[in-house]
């Protein structure tokens, strides 16, 4: 199966990607090469076989319900492209 | 040369004997970084005169007869993406270009209790996607032993400076590969743990179910050094092990009395290089003449390994790589000119008539974070994340994702079998020695596919080791490759440390440094 540009473009948006023309068409190209050679893997039968999500199957790793230290506001914000010493900031995206 | 060409075993010694300080180690490497790297390009950074405080700081402490850690005074070279608190940490990518981190990952924290000089930041593949550090956002790095050719990846740097003895020890990363490739490449030694023996606290996430912290050196029994201070529990990673760290540096000289080596059958199958080839059964033959038997064994799913594998972790770094937005930390776009840019597209659409285009344009945020992202990361990664939102996005996640995690049981089921009737699997790492810089570059699928013997242990979790067995006829390292079960890293640095004593390919030094 090929992808199509128009699935790579909105795979774009939902990975938060702008992609140039070039780049989609590159994409779309490379893209249809790598999905073609994984789906080899359909030649498998895995009808009964667990998914193994994780090397070690280990779950519910407790830790002791306490307080910890944790990272100082201003730590945490120096970093940051845009910030006002209490908030990160963003573009604004309502009142248009 | 000098001093450098001493084990980190030796240096220890002769450091704690008084008979070299680690302000002369440390200026001997920072000497060969000064006189070499300018080719190599090993290092994104280095820092000479906080290398040096802290080497005075270490032998002012010894002489007054304080208490030293495991690794006093050696210089480590620490891959990029290990964050290190206040000082620059990249990943190799544009997106943290100012990313100074605000604590100490759990290795970079027991490398700086155990006293050792950290001497720099060594490049990558950016996020550790690649297999030849061609994707750093900064720099490539060149193969010691050819100039032209790539020393491998993504630990392309940790590797390179090894091998060029700008440091006796480095740390690297290996996600698919990523430690034992260019261990192999650049003919030294390298450990990729089993999963959970290291914690991976503070190294940027890649594909956290498959990224494994491990050394790499020139030796075994540094190999065994330097885990012995990397490995071991972290309530900060919940997936590390609460199992004791055995004395690696106590059990690596004990040889493995008839040990049973599993050569896999379809490792030797088209597509690999004879001089490799050859190599490696001589190596297995040196195991022979040391009284291990050899049987072939199957691993019938490692075919699959390759598609699984770029199926698993571009969905986990797609998902992990989401943190990148613009907002907490990183590189933004200009927003002054994004949000004149999208005004501009708006007119432009309206006067056009276009209305149901002017509806689905980017609000601001969601520009701003599509924007700072298309300019912060390279093609390899955009690659990747795009790869894995498309596997894991709705009507696709049964057949890619649910598919290869029920594969990847398949892999390590194979491996369980296979463990049955022999302790270790002998290999080789990759197909060929290292390739010219800019041969793959255009052919993400080719570069992939450099990945086929050394992916399946990270879908499988086990441990695997690399280091040099012979050189081809233009001089190039070649590397064999060990596989143990889980936590057997210790059978792994042993039976390295055993082959090393008897052949001497691990003391030969790149023609480049030699002079």
């Amino acid at each position: 199966m090929s992808l199509t540009r128009e699935e790579v473009e909105k795979v774009s948006l939902l990975a938060r990607l702008r992609l140039s023309d070039e780049e989609l068409d590159l994409m779309t190209a490379q893209m249809g090469q790598i999905v073609a050679y994984v789906e080899s893997l359909s030649e498998l039968d895995t009808e009964n076989v667990e998914p193994m999500a994780h090397a070690l199957e280990v779950s519910n790793v407790f830790a002791a319900d306490e307080l910890g230290e944790s990272l100082d506001r201003q730590a945490a914000l120096a970093g940051a492209p845009h910030h006002d010493r209490e908030f990160y900031l963003v573009p604004a995206v309502l009142g248009e | 040369m000098s001093v450098l060409r001493h084990s980190a075993t030796e240096l220890l010694a002769q450091l704690s004997a008084g008979e070299i300080t680690s302000v002369e180690l440390t200026g001997a490497c920072l000497e060969q970084i000064r006189k070499h790297d300018g080719q190599v390009k090993a290092f994104l950074r280095v820092d000479p005169e906080r290398a040096l405080a802290r080497a005075a700081d270490i032998d002012r402490r010894r002489k007054e007869k304080k208490p030293l850690g495991r690794l006093a005074g050696l210089p480590v070279a620490i891959k990029d993406l290990l964050c290190t608190q206040g000082e620059t940490t990249t990943c190799a990518s544009k997106i943290l270009e100012n990313f100074a981190p605000p604590y100490d990952g759990t290795v970079i924290a027991r490398l700086k209790a155990a006293d050792a000089v950290l001497v720099g930041k060594t490049n990558m593949d950016e996020f550790a996607m690649g297999g030849s550090t061609e994707n750093s956002a900064y720099q490539k790095t060149a193969n010691p032993w050819d100039l032209a050719r790539i020393p491998g990846g993504s630990s392309g740097g940790s590797a390179a400076c090894v091998a060029a003895r700008m440091a006796p020890l480095s740390v690297g990363s290996d996600t698919g590969g990523s430690i034992r490739q260019p261990a192999g490449l650049c003919g030294v030694t390298g450990l990729k743990p089993t999963y959970g023996r290291v914690s991976r606290y503070g190294l940027v996430a890649f594909a956290s179910s498959l990224d494994q912290i491990g050394p790499l050196a020139r030796t075994a029994e540094d190999a065994a050094l330097l885990l012995e201070v990397l490995a071991g529990h972290d309530p900060m990673d919940s997936t590390s092990v609460d199992l004791p760290v055995p004395k690696y540096t106590q059990t690596v000289t004990q040889p493995l009395e008839g040990a049973r080596l599993g050569l896999v059958r379809e490792h030797f199958g088209e597509g690999l290089d004879a001089e490799v080839e050859s190599a490696v059964r001589a190596a297995v033959d040196v195991y022979k003449s040391l009284g291990a038997t050899v049987k072939d064994v199957s691993l019938p799913h490692g075919k699959y390994a390759v598609a699984t594998y770029y199926i698993i972790a571009p969905c986990e770094a797609s998902s992990n790589l989401a943190r990148y937005d613009g907002v907490h930390y990183g590189y933004r776009t200009d927003e002054k000119r994004m949000v004149a840019d999208l005004a501009q597209e708006r007119a432009a659409l309206t006067a056009a008539g276009r209305h149901a285009d002017v509806e689905a344009m980017d609000n601001p945020l969601v520009r701003m974070y599509r924007q700072s992202r298309a300019e912060g990361f390279g093609p390899e990664v955009k690659r990747r994340i795009m790869l894995g939102t498309y596997a894991l996005s709705a009507g696709y996640y049964d057949a890619y994702y649910l598919k290869a995690l029920k594969v990847r049981r398949l892999i390590r089921r194979d491996y369980d079998e296979a463990f049955k009737e022999v302790d270790l699997i002998a290999g080789p790492v990759t197909t060929s020695v290292a390739f010219k810089l800019g041969e793959k570059v255009n052919d993400p699928l080719a570069m992939y596919l450099v990945d086929l013997y050394t992916v399946s242990a990270n879908l499988a979790g086990i441990g695997g080791i690399v280091f040099p067995c012979g050189f081809n006829t233009e001089g190039l390292p070649i590397g064999l490759q060990l596989q143990a079960p889980p936590f057997e890293e210790e059978r792994l640095l042993r039976a390295a440390h055993m082959y090393q004593q008897a052949t001497d390919w691990h003391q030969r030094c790149p023609p480049l440094v030699e002079g």
